[in-house]
């Protein structure tokens, strides 16, 4: 019986053990994010680095779950440059997604919160800590400084509003002082022939159901566009399309980043979109970062055995191969893992530290930046 | 759309057709048989005729000596020509009864009915919002209760609370004593009195699988994608809740509002009895235990009548409220 609780089963006494104590944290952490008139230096800082976008400075989010504290994202640091795409790469239920929801802050609240760490926003004139941003403030940035695309458009379109309508409402909501509803509906119609809808006006009147999957995506992009943002999340734009509306999606996004010159955070498991997107790369797993670096580095140099494994795992036109590489082993349970290198188990190149504590993040070159011990050793030798 | 409304109707015809077939096969399988209780009576005075040919007799004047299927389309030729025949109860023809009692109780069900919506839709829209928090609780507790608890408990409940021990209101009928006394307006008031507990218990009762219904619809609603995509948006709390998220819940309880239309009439039977309200639900249940036929005939295609347009209605409602099923 015993054995079998430790491969994740809980007793009705562990359940309610686990709920009250996430109750206690979630009560605190709400109290804490519901006051009113929080003054503004508690959340305004510095950018580290002023030309960055984002800063994603040792963020931990944290899913308080009723079997145990689900870690999805646990250190994760990375900057987004002005102008310059980042493509997040790691597979499913690694922390991608949360990463930049914790951005918007979309998290699933009370379970999932922000519990340290900072997430720096450059707004220009001012800079924003998210992670203690209250609510009402957030209302201006969502839409408006950071916009966000998401990865269902079948489901992420309000079914009972007509398209018009759902782009308005933004312009309305950001955009909207002193302009005449006529300003607005030229802006919407503009926005959609800006995204590649030929029958702006039409599609204008039509409801979610009367479009085809890549067009709805084409207006939410429309709807993430309409308010020139500093960053597009872009959560897994082309996964629900089929291919060729896939290359007309990925070519829109980067024309409409240089016009309006903006940085994408591009969240994506298809290393053949981020090879043509990207200027950085950040590999996730596990809810940490794996390694980082500039799209050359990680494409020509993949240090970190899992990203190797990926590379090796993706098919290569011209060479004949009988089975593609997978990756041994599965994802670690997220819940309650211990501190050390969580790839380890699946790792066919550990050396003797990795039974250790969790890798430091070594530096292999100015950008390129990778958590593992085999590079360890090779530093402490030079 | 007229085409499909045409096409709705006609199969409303035809179930209706087979709905009062089975419902006059059924009422003639009856075990009380008015016939056979007025003949015992008639048999039973002095120097009468036997039992035997009492029946025979009554049997052939009230149309009982034909089959099922002749009698049934008997009845349906004048039912088709709005000719239910008369009440054997009450002794007069159905319509007029009808008439007489069905205001009374849509007008008892049609208060009941919009108290109901204004309590039931906010209540259920809060408990989600707030979902397993004290508020939410306390809701669908109540709720619950409403749910579980049967018509004549909650009935008793408020004739003790406040007809014996706070004497507000009388304990059971439509009028007052002194009702004969009154000038119109307080003759009025002195039924809107009457109406005040049957209404609330009807509420009561009624009011509970209302909100549970707009509870787990809203709940539905506000994990849906579009609900982040409005979040994203940057649109307040308040307006992705009344506007994106209950536009969409609106949907399904467009269907459970026009589907519970026509229990407006029947499920007053219980309450109407107890408060003995002459409504038509008491009035059908009188019918209904001395084996009145063409009564309850009458009222049974009434409400199926109703049933069948409740769900067109509702059908109809659902092309409103939601673009996706509206047929052009």
């Amino acid at each position: 019986m015993a054995k079998k609780k430790a491969e994740g089963y809980l007793s009705a006494k562990e359940s309610r053990q686990i709920s009250k104590r996430n109750r206690k944290i979630t009560d605190e952490l709400e109290k804490k994010r519901k006051r009113k008139n929080v003054p503004e230096s508690e959340y305004v800082t510095k950018m580290h680095d002023p030309k960055n976008a984002v800063e994603f400075d040792n963020l931990h989010t944290y899913f308080f779950t009723d079997t145990g504290t689900v870690k999805s994202v646990d250190g994760v640091s990375f900057e987004v440059p002005i102008g310059k795409t980042v493509g997040i790469v790691g597979e499913s239920g690694c922390g991608k997604s949360v990463t930049s929801l914790s951005l918007m802050q979309l998290l699933q609240r009370p379970q999932g919160q922000i519990v340290e760490g900072e997430i720096r926003l450059n707004l220009g004139d001012k800079v924003y800590d998210i992670a203690k941003t209250p609510q009402e403030k957030m209302q201006n940035i969502r839409g408006n400084m950071v916009s966000m695309i998401f990865q269902e458009p079948m489901t992420s379109l309000n079914p009972v509003f007509r398209i018009g309508r759902q782009i308005e409402e933004v312009i309305e909501l950001h955009d909207g002082e002193g302009k005449s509803k006529e300003d607005i509906k030229a802006r919407t119609i503009e926005l959609l022939e800006m995204v590649g809808i030929a029958n702006s006006e039409g599609v204008y009147k039509m409801y979610p159901h009367e479009l085809s999957g890549g067009m709805r995506q084409r207006v939410m992009i429309a709807i993430a566009l309409a308010c020139n943002p500093r960053i597009i999340i872009a959560d897994e734009p082309t996964t629900a399309l089929d291919v060729t509306i896939q290359a007309q999606i990925l070519d829109l996004l980067r024309n409409l980043k240089d016009k309006i010159n903006s940085s994408i955070m591009l969240i994506t498991h298809d290393l053949g979109v981020i090879a043509e997107m990207a200027d950085y790369i950040v590999v996730m797993y596990a809810g940490r970062v794996v390694e980082k670096g500039t799209a050359e580095e990680i494409f020509e140099h993949p240090s970190h055995p899992y990203t190797i494994g990926l590379m090796a795992s993706k098919p290569v036109v011209g060479k004949k191969v009988d089975k593609l590489y997978s990756i041994p082993g599965k994802v670690p349970n997220p819940v309650d893992m211990p501190n050390y290198c969580y790839f380890k188990d699946r790792c066919e190149m550990c050396v003797g530290p990795c039974a250790g504590d969790y890798p430091p993040e070594i530096s292999l070159s100015e950008t390129h930046k990778v958590s593992c011990y085999r590079y360890c050793e090779e530093k402490g030798e030079k | 759309m007229r085409k499909y409304i045409g096409k709705r109707i006609a199969i409303s015809v035809m179930i209706l057709f087979c709905t009062t077939l089975i419902i006059y096969a059924l009422l003639r399988c009856l075990p009380a048989s008015y016939v056979e209780n007025m003949a015992m009576q008639l048999a039973s005075k002095p120097g009468a005729k036997p039992y035997e040919e009492w029946l025979l007799q009554l049997n052939a004047s009230y149309g009982l000596d034909k089959g099922i299927v002749p009698g049934f389309f008997t009845w349906l030729a004048g039912a088709v020509q709005g000719n239910f025949g008369d009440s054997w109860k009450y002794t007069v023809p159905v319509l007029e009864k009808f008439n007489e009692v069905i205001w009374l109780s849509f007008a008892m069900g049609a208060i009941a009915f919009v108290l109901e919506l204004i309590i039931a839709i906010p209540l259920g829209v809060i408990a989600a919002t707030k979902q397993y928090s004290k508020t939410d609780y306390a809701i669908s507790a109540g709720a619950l209760v409403g749910i579980s608890l049967p018509t004549f408990f909650f009935a008793t409940i408020l004739k003790l609370i406040f007809s014996v021990k706070l004497g507000w209101f009388d304990l059971y009928g439509l009028v007052g004593r002194n009702y004969a006394q009154l000038d119109a307006m307080g003759q009025f008031l002195d039924k809107a009195n009457h109406l005040v507990l049957p209404i609330i218990t009807i509420v009561i009762v009624s009011v509970g699988s209302l909100m549970r219904y707009t509870r787990t619809n809203m709940l539905e609603v506000l994990n849906a994608d579009y609900i982040r995509t409005a979040r994203a948006k940057g649109l307040s709390e308040k307006k992705v809740i009344y506007q994106h998220a209950f536009r969409n819940t609106l949907i399904p309880l467009v269907t459970i509002v026009g589907g519970s239309l026509p229990s407006l009439f029947s499920g007053a039977l219980i309450t109407e009895t107890l408060f003995s309200i002459p409504g038509i639900g008491y009035t059908s249940y009188q019918a209904m235990i001395i084996g009145d036929i063409p009564f309850s005939m009458f009222y049974m295609t009434f409400l199926a009548i109703l049933t069948l347009s409740g769900n067109l209605l509702s059908d109809i409602l659902y092309g409103v409220v939601d673009p996706r099923v509206r047929i052009a």
